[in-house]
């Protein structure tokens, strides 16, 4: 695992990828991108095993990660682009004519690091206890890992997904919630309250793992290495990650107006400003 | 006309479990996935050989569509069962995202497809499967019309790379496709060649298609009779050949007429060659309560209507 500094610099410079993809073509998904930035850092560097330069879709031996929100798709490529799956260059095609890099994420143009197309919410739960269970039949004792909204656990094919891990046991599988409490529409308290989201999961028959503070890169660590000491141990694992939308551009946290507008000009500059380029700019 | 014979009538929901039972033996990749619904769908042999390869998910068809999505990273080729209409309209988005887009090697096995589904009526009598299916790019839609030809394909669909939907149904039909006959997906099957007017069938409608063929020979009137098992891919070629040897053409499915079979053989005409065609199919109407038998004739899919519906077509040569 990289040291905290390193992995910091890293998430600063993906937080200059998002702001810039996105204004650059006046669209996507700034706002859940920017508060799932530490997480997917931390996750592709140092906490999943994988082969970025080596490619294949059924990954055996590896880790797994399955995003479900597809819409925070400038997060995912910067991040996998960072690691070495494709070159950092092509994030400059993000929602372009042509480009692999859809508006949501999508095998269908083989782009490396994704294993199945998202942007419809509710679906990368199910296809991630799939692949665990392909993983068990191959004897393969490598983690899936997933990711979702908070306000995307307002579908109901969440909740079937939720019954059948913890029926099945279903236990080198760690989910993690962005929980930001905002979407489109608004807070997620406001537009559809999910409750005491903590013991829902408990009571679905998973182990609950928080997160605090899903934007302080030590906290993310401590918050996936406790979740991976339950692995094997006959639960699903989820981890409520509380995140800020927007974290790293204070205008942009707060609310949830960024979760699906992008910056003129001017806003860009004054986002960068606030996010120093540490690694080159694509 | 071409004699046909069959030795018993057969469920084509029973050919796709023994063809998956077949699979459960010479392929260790093949999983198969199943929402409540083993007995109906046969499923049982395949889950006993095979437990550590069978998935029971209880009634969550979404969460299944994309289990089966999982299951393909890693190598395995999952079969989910379920009836016709939770395998399709309830899942439209789930097979439509995880599935075909994501070009997953997902097999949707759908039994009690359309109105010989019978009694339990119009809430579970899908006639838009067939549809639905065939618009999503790069799905292969394939409905044999008996118990040995939906084994076959069944076995044949393990081998294809890419999601495929399988419809077979509940009633007890004529088995009498060849044992040994070999599955060709995409391939249509000529069952009589005739000169007077082609008459091309799925599913259930195939052996009503015989029946219609033998008594419109009684009446001097030969017709050619092709059994089109693979909705997609679609064998161009042979309905294109038929049809400039017939020059009209009826078709015969059990299973809207918007969407189906029929179609997709207008389509194919339009652009090739504009021929008088005539649709044995629902009329835009949803199925009731009642015996297979009684629907088939008050919905006009039986023997009958496909010889008057040779009749006019070939009057508007």
């Amino acid at each position: 695992m990289a040291d905290i500094q390193t992995l910091q610099k890293l998430s600063t410079q993906v937080r200059r990828d998002i702001v810039r993809m996105v204004h650059a073509v006046s669209s996507g998904h700034p706002g859940g991108s920017l508060g799932c930035t530490d997480f997917l850092v931390a996750l592709y560097n140092g906490v999943m095993n994988h082969h970025p330069k080596n490619f294949t879709m059924d990954g055996i031996g590896e880790d797994l990660f399955f995003l479900s929100n597809g819409h925070i798709s400038p997060v995912y490529y910067s991040v996998l682009a960072r690691c070495g799956y494709f070159p950092v260059e092509e994030l400059k095609t993000f929602r372009r004519l042509n480009t692999r890099l859809q508006g949501h994420p999508t095998t269908h143009d083989h782009l490396p690091g994704v294993r199945i197309a998202s942007g419809s919410l509710g679906q990368g739960m199910s296809v991630a206890i799939g692949a665990a269970l392909a993983k068990k039949l191959n004897k393969d004792n490598s983690i899936i890992y997933s990711l979702h909204g908070d306000g995307e656990l307002q579908e109901g094919q969440i909740w079937e997904a939720a019954i059948y891990a913890a029926a099945n046991k279903v236990d080198h599988y760690i989910a993690t919630i962005d929980y930001n409490g905002r979407q489109i529409d608004g807070d997620v308290e406001n537009v559809l309250s999910l409750g005491n989201l903590k013991a829902k999961f408990e009571a679905f028959g998973w182990q609950v793992v928080e997160t605090e503070k899903g934007n302080d890169m030590t906290s993310v660590i401590e918050g996936l290495a406790k979740a991976k000491t339950f692995i094997g141990k006959g639960k699903p694992i989820v981890n409520i990650m509380k995140t800020e939308m927007g974290a790293g551009v204070d205008f942009m946290m707060g609310t949830h107006k960024w979760h699906g507008s992008a910056p003129n000009d001017e806003q860009l500059a004054k986002a960068l400003g606030q996010l120093e380029e540490t690694l080159g700019d694509y | 006309m071409k004699k046909y014979t069959y030795t018993e009538k057969k469920d084509t929901r029973s050919g796709f479990g023994a063809g998956l039972q077949q699979l459960g033996q010479t392929n260790p990749n093949v999983v198969a996935l199943c929402a409540d619904l083993i007995g109906s769908l046969k499923m049982d042999a395949f889950k006993a050989e095979n437990p550590d390869r069978f998935f029971q998910v209880g009634i969550a068809e979404a969460n299944m569509i994309g289990i089966a999505a999982g299951l393909t990273i890693g190598g395995k080729i999952p079969f989910t069962g379920t009836f016709a209409n939770f395998s399709t309209g309830r899942v439209y988005d789930q097979i439509r995202q995880s599935v075909a887009y994501s070009g997953k090697n997902v097999k949707i096995c759908a039994s009690h497809a359309g109105l010989t589904l019978g009694e339990d009526g119009a809430t579970h009598q899908i006639l838009e499967d067939i549809g639905l299916m065939k618009m999503l790019p790069h799905m292969c839609v394939i409905n044999p019309c008996d118990y040995n030809q939906t084994k076959a394909a069944t076995i044949a669909i393990a081998d294809y790379e890419g999601p495929v939907y399988l419809r077979f149904g509940r009633p007890t039909v004529p088995n009498f496709t060849p044992a040994d006959q070999k599955f060709e997906i995409g391939k249509a099957v000529m069952l009589n060649e005739g000169t007077d007017v082609t008459i091309i069938a799925t599913g259930h409608l195939v052996w009503k298609a015989i029946e219609a063929g033998e008594k419109l020979a009684e009446q001097g009137i030969s017709a050619e009779i092709i059994n089109i098992h693979t909705i997609k891919p679609f064998d161009n070629e042979a309905i294109l050949k038929s049809i400039a040897k017939t020059k009209c053409v009826v078709t015969a499915e059990e299973h809207q007429m918007n969407g189906g079979l029929g179609d997709s053989v207008a389509q194919l005409l339009s652009r090739h060659t504009p021929t008088p065609q005539e649709f044995v199919a629902v009329d835009d109407s949803f199925g009731e309560s009642g015996t297979p038998d009684e629907l088939m004739t008050k919905y006009k899919l039986d023997t009958i209507d496909i010889i008057h519906a040779a009749h006019k077509v070939i009057k508007r040569k």
